[in-house]
């Protein structure tokens, strides 16, 4: 009885995630094309061979390590130009502006 | 200027936080799939460099014809977040267009165009940093010549054949694709307005500490 379980929860999983998966669009109440031909997937054209998701983490990754970049340059000068004033501020309070 | 910093920066990383969960829900286009999610960084990118070029185009006229310092340092702001953004989208376009078009480049008229718009930018940051005294003029122009040249990076694709999508895509866009895409637009733009905040306060503690040096000089002489 519990293998019967779990083997209909795979089954039901499996048609789950079977759902969320892309699929090419039919034209409406039309069959798709019967294949005429099995080809390997290594003898695809190279742009269909490419696995999409490491070209899609890495422009997002860019766009992020960018913008932190960015941020930590503006950081860093506006650091400087507040210390650079505070050693300004402590030469005149001494009396001794050289 | 300062009060609204701290909830416009936290609103920002709430928006980018849920980003991510508005681009996987968003639905894959028929033929690219998985990979023209980059769409939703990618052309917020852009908006957001267009954002800096008006900014930095209306600072550097008010600059050059009427001198104001603030707008200077609000022109100089804008071009270094042109030269961020339009960097992304330089970057982020050609990871794109490997899997979609099989070629990480292409010499067409609105790839080529954008990366010369983005060399303008580039020469206005040079030009600032290494012009020498009177400088801050000659980037204002500058600035002018590279906002006048970038509406016809817009419209080079409906001008010139090129691989890349068309303007129209953008306008079309189906209900699934339409809110994650002006979600993450509205995230950029906020970004945009909160790293020019942060450069613009940098500019001006910048050009205090300049006076103070050079009233202390005027002092000693």
């Amino acid at each position: 009885m519990k293998v019967l379980v779990v083997v209909g929860m795979m089954l039901l999983s499996a048609q789950a995630f079977a759902f969320q998966a892309p699929q090419a669009p039919t034209p409406a109440g039309q069959a798709p094309p019967g294949q005429s031909e099995f080809i390997p997937v290594d003898q695809l054209p190279p742009s269909e061979q490419l696995p999409a998701a490491p070209l899609l983490i890495a422009a997002y990754a860019f766009a992020w390590l960018a913008v932190f970049f960015y941020v930590w340059t503006v950081w860093r000068r506006l650091n400087k130009v507040e210390a650079d004033m505070r050693v300004f501020e402590k030469r005149h309070v001494r009396g001794n502006p050289r | 200027m300062k009060k609204f910093f701290v909830p416009l920066a936290a609103l920002t990383a709430a928006m980018f936080a849920y980003a991510p969960i508005a681009i996987a829900n968003a639905p894959y286009e028929s033929t690219m799939l998985l990979i023209q999610k980059i769409f939703y960084f990618h052309v917020p990118s852009w908006m957001a460099m267009y954002a800096g070029i008006a900014v930095c185009g209306a600072a550097s006229v008010v600059y050059l014809f009427k001198s104001r310092p603030a707008a200077d340092r609000l022109a100089v702001a804008a071009a270094e977040l042109i030269v961020l953004f339009g960097a992304i989208g330089l970057v982020t376009g050609p990871l794109w267009g490997r899997k979609a078009w099989g070629v990480w480049w292409q010499w067409d008229a609105r790839l080529t165009m954008a990366l010369l718009l983005e060399l303008v930018f580039i020469a206005y940051l040079l030009v600032r940093a290494y012009g020498g005294p009177g400088s801050d003029k000659l980037a204002a122009a500058v600035g002018i010549f590279g906002t006048a040249v970038s509406p016809f990076v817009y419209v080079s694709v409906n001008i010139w054949r090129t691989v890349h999508p068309l303007n129209t895509v953008v306008p079309t866009l189906r209900a699934g694709m339409f809110g994650p895409f002006w979600f993450c637009s509205a995230a950029f733009l906020l970004l945009f307005t909160l790293l020019i905040m942060m450069r613009t306060q940098l500019a001006s503690e910048q050009a205090m500490l300049d006076e103070l040096y050079l009233a202390e000089d005027d002092d000693t002489v």
